[in-house]
């Protein structure tokens, strides 16, 4: 059932069979919804809207709201530059947004449309704003679409408007769930720190049900604050393929300084995000946050025997799955198979360099195994049929995977279509870690039970 | 509470936007439909290739190839909720994945590359390879690399003309549709099958295909196949050898049986399968078309058996059902139509009748069917879709996938009637599922704590 996935792994010389990535549209309009009172606009025909919508809707559970500039054949030969400045025109006086946030699609990319241009030539009500990303589907994923709207946002608002820079700093999240923006912007707030989270879809894409529908929820960062990002004295760039772009966009245009650290999952990446932080204010750590990691540390020791030398295959988004495979070699655990939907970067592209990075974190752990950005499920599975796990990390896409190969499946990252609550609670710092922990302990547990003899069925485990 | 976007829609809906509108008894001049979305609206609609791929892809042995970037493909991973009697081959998700590279010196070599490969490991019967928007544009010819593939392998290699932009949902359906004909196409006629039909616009959804099957293998009557849901390539190719089709969704595939009644003089029969009535009433015309008394006494004795088994449940939910308000805002007009009768059977008065891509004569038909003061509206948006269902007391919306959580912020309790159905909503039992389905959101406890106040 399920299966149809050889073993036998031949030569594969382009196209893609069960990907593990999307396209860059998607990203950017997911950034967008953390801009206070934006709409994101999206430039090429309504099916692409609909999709990132429906797709986006389906992870969150929430309503995800986005125009469509509409393409005919007609914008499809012309040009689109007369449905965008019709698109612009209907948007501010239908639907009134603060920002409206226009990305590229593939087709108006390759038409040729110059959206720059028709951004700065447009018409727009005062104090309203527009700000744009190029974003066509044939490059990166969607991890460079949320990483280039989030560069837009600084290149079209952050300002250094003020002569000294002020105490606090930037913070981009990278492509996690509200429930981590919200756990981050925590731990700043515990560390004394003023910051700037951008984008911040708490409050947006979690918000709360009050019998009303608001088009644009109290969440997300306000304009006010993004052109206040370039008085800030620091930026720390949360993954470097989600959020490193930007951080050097700001330091270039503004001169704020940039730090690219770890997606904080796990505790070493914790560890040092709460130490840039504490370099930054000179300030001590505060007791509630020795006593988060206290506890972590705590319940590692008391159980790291579940899993120690169990072997895990990773995949998702490549900040997450570098950050993943951290925390699970910090377990004991194997994690021999790890692989990313999106290309490592090119010239001009998002920074990052999966590959380089994990297969160092490997051989420190002096551990063999496979690590390919770019690349698909199809290929994860042969991977597994060739050298089985113990656990499977990733999104819902690997339910089929864990379905043919029989193993247990712990739901981590983009898009979880298949259950519920995850966009809601973090699994970033201390206490991220700890509720981590808890799903893949109860994994591998839940499977030993489901399949022991009864003479083997132990009370305490 | 009012939004700002609402109460800008109230006094200035948008010009174009306001012909797409209607309130029964309130404008006599018919609504505007089949138009192009305006520019700059949140349009719920999706694109010529969404229409294409979810008509096609319930095929479930065939390779469905997507020519173009991978966002297509990611799009619709098995995201149809199709079941499969055999082989899941059609839950793979196929991509040329065309980069930069591509776009630039054309993605004719990769396409090509990429059947081969496909074609050697699984030797399918039938490749569909899936036009997006850009294959056009960069100037790659789908039709030339399909046939010099097909010739190849000497297998059916058909492109689909699914470039998003060139149109709405419908013509890929229609697109989808001419596939299908292409595919069947023969040039020795077919032997007629006795009693033979082919049940088309049915996905097998949740299963659903499957109680039909069994309903009219019951009575004597023979699927040929149902088009498209757990179909295969060779099951697909007996198409013409049935003496009827019978079209449950008409949106999709009314257009494949008036072809089909053009080119082989197959007699084509809308049905519906939605609701006891609808049920009863087809099952009873499809019986008679055959015109066979054992055909007729043994449908008599199923539509006996399967009402007094599932009436009751309807029955009961309808007792709690009593008078509460639907909205309805689907894909096609035809669906629209048949919910309207459903919720007639639960007692329930329908308030607002909203499609994606209804046609004409289907809207005339609705208007005609709900009651004063129900409001009408093509392609809506989800500001008018909010507008409405406050201002006319819904308590129940169903839809999709985007409209999901619309319903829930409002505190508006919801049903799928698309891709995401957990149980079939056909025939007999369907009609039971769908009214416990009703009743369990519209009388779900979680609505009590909506405010503070309220507990």
């Amino acid at each position: 059932m399920l299966d149809c996935t050889p073993k036998e792994i031949t030569k594969r010389s382009g196209g893609l069979i069960n990907p593990a990535k999307t396209c860059q549209p998607l990203g950017a309009m997911y950034a967008s919804l953390g801009i206070h009172g934006c709409l994101p606009h999206s430039h090429g025909s309504q099916g692409c809207s609909a999709y990132h919508r429906a797709h986006l809707t389906r992870h969150f559970r929430e309503p995800v709201m986005a125009s469509t500039s509409s393409f005919t054949e007609g914008a499809s030969v012309f040009g689109g530059a007369s449905n965008l400045k019709t698109a612009i025109n209907n948007v501010f006086t239908i639907y009134n947004p603060d920002v409206m946030a226009v990305h590229t699609t593939c087709l108006s990319e390759t038409i040729g449309d110059d959206v720059a241009t028709i951004v700065k030539t447009a018409e727009v009500p005062e104090g309203k704003v527009i700000i744009h990303a190029n974003t066509p589907s044939y490059q990166g994923s969607h991890v460079s679409g949320f990483s280039n709207m989030t560069r837009a946002m600084v290149h079209y608002l952050a300002e250094a408007d003020e002569e000294n820079k002020k105490s606090q700093i930037n913070i981009i999240p990278g492509f996690v769930n509200p429930g981590d923006m919200r756990e981050i912007k925590r731990l700043a707030d515990l560390m004394g720190l003023s910051s700037i989270m951008f984008p911040d879809t708490s409050g947006v894409m979690d918000a709360p049900l009050t019998g009303h529908f608001d088009m644009y929820p109290r969440g997300g960062t306000t304009v006010k604050q993004l052109r206040d990002t370039g008085n800030s004295s620091l930026t720390l760039a949360l993954g470097s393929y989600a959020s490193a772009d930007a951080a050097h966009l700001l330091e270039k245009k503004c001169r704020v300084p940039a730090l690219v650290l770890r997606t904080p999952i796990g505790v070493k990446a914790t560890d040092e995000f709460i130490m840039a932080m504490r370099q930054h204010s000179i300030k001590e750590v505060p007791y509630e946050l020795e006593l988060e990691r206290g506890q972590l540390v705590d319940i590692m020791t008391d159980v790291h025997y579940h899993f120690h030398g169990k072997k895990v295959a990773i995949f998702g988004d490549p900040d997450i799955v570098i950050a993943l495979t951290e925390f699970m070699l910090s377990l004991g655990m194997k994690p021999i198979h790890a692989l990313t939907g999106t290309p490592d970067s090119t010239i001009g592209g998002p920074q990052g360099s999966f590959e380089r990075e994990v297969k160092g974190m490997l051989e420190q752990a002096d551990l063999q195994g496979q690590v390919k950005a770019g690349a698909d499920l199809f290929t994860l599975h042969q991977w597994i049929k060739n050298e089985p796990v113990d656990l499977l990390i990733g999104t819902t896409y690997g339910k089929y995977i864990a379905r043919a190969e029989d193993v247990p499946l712990v739901r981590v990252g983009f898009p979880i279509l298949d259950r519920a609550v995850h966009s809601y609670l973090p699994i970033a710092g201390y206490k991220g870690a700890m509720r981590l922990l808890e799903m893949i302990d109860n994994a591998l547990l839940e499977r030993i039970e489901r399949d022991c003899t009864d003479e083997d069925l132990e009370l305490v485990m | 509470m009012k939004n700002m976007a609402m109460k800008e829609l109230d006094n200035e809906i948008i010009k174009e936007r306001s012909k797409s509108i209607r309130t029964k008894g309130r404008q006599s001049q018919p609504i505007q439909c089949e138009a192009d979305s305006v520019a700059g609206c949140v349009s719920q609609r999706a694109c010529v290739y969404c229409g294409a791929r979810v008509v096609l892809n319930p095929i479930t042995d065939a390779v469905h190839l997507v020519h173009g970037p991978i966002g297509c493909a990611s799009y619709t991973w098995d995201i149809r909720g199709s079941l499969s009697s055999g082989s899941d081959l059609y839950r793979y998700s196929f991509s040329t994945d065309l980069r930069e590279e591509d776009i630039i010196f054309g993605g004719e070599k990769k396409l090509a590359r990429c059947i081969d490969e496909l074609v050697e490991r699984y030797h399918p019967g039938l490749l569909l390879v899936y036009a997006t928007c850009i294959v056009g544009v960069i100037g790659d010819d789908l039709g030339a690399v399909c046939k010099a593939a097909s010739l190849r392998h000497k297998i059916d290699i058909i492109p689909v003309e699914s470039a998003g932009f060139s149109g709405n949902k419908s013509d890929g359906y229609r697109a989808a549709c001419d596939v299908l004909l292409r595919m069947i196409a023969s040039e020795e006629a077919v032997p007629k099958k006795d009693n033979c039909l082919n049940y088309l616009g049915d996905f097998n959804l949740a299963g659903e295909a499957w109680i039909i099957k069994s309903y009219l293998n019951e009575i004597g009557i023979h699927v040929n196949v149902a088009i498209t849901g757990d179909s295969t390539y060779d099951t697909l190719l007996e198409a013409p050898s049935a003496s009827l089709n019978i079209v449950q969704c008409a949106g999709s595939m009314g257009y494949m049986g008036k072809r089909m009644e053009q080119i082989y003089g197959m007699p084509c029969m809308n049905i519906s399968f939605l609701g006891l009535e609808d049920t009863m009433d087809s099952l009873r015309r499809i019986s008679s078309f055959f015109d066979n008394y054992f055909i007729s006494s043994r449908a008599e004795a199923l539509i006996k058996r399967e009402y007094e088994l599932y009436a009751p449940v309807v029955e009961s939910c309808r007792a709690r059902l009593q008078d509460k308000k639907a909205a309805i805002f689907v894909g096609g007009g035809f669906k629209a139509i048949s919910l309207i009768k459903q919720f007639r059977e639960l007692g329930m008065e329908v308030v607002m009748v909203g499609t994606q891509t209804g046609r004409e004569e289907e809207y005339d038909t609705i208007h005609q069917m709900v009651t004063d003061g129900t409001v009408v509206l093509d392609d809506a948006n989800p500001s008018e879709l909010e507008t409405f269902m406050l201002e006319q007391g819904a308590d129940l919306l169903v839809g999709g996938v985007k409209e999901r959580p619309l319903a829930f912020k409002l505190g508006i309790a919801f049903i799928d009637h698309n891709h995401e159905r957990k149980h079939p909503l056909s025939g007999f039992i369907g009609a039971a599922n769908f009214a416990q389905e009703v009743y369990a959101t519209v009388c779900s406890p979680v609505w009590r704590y909506l405010n503070l106040d309220g507990i």
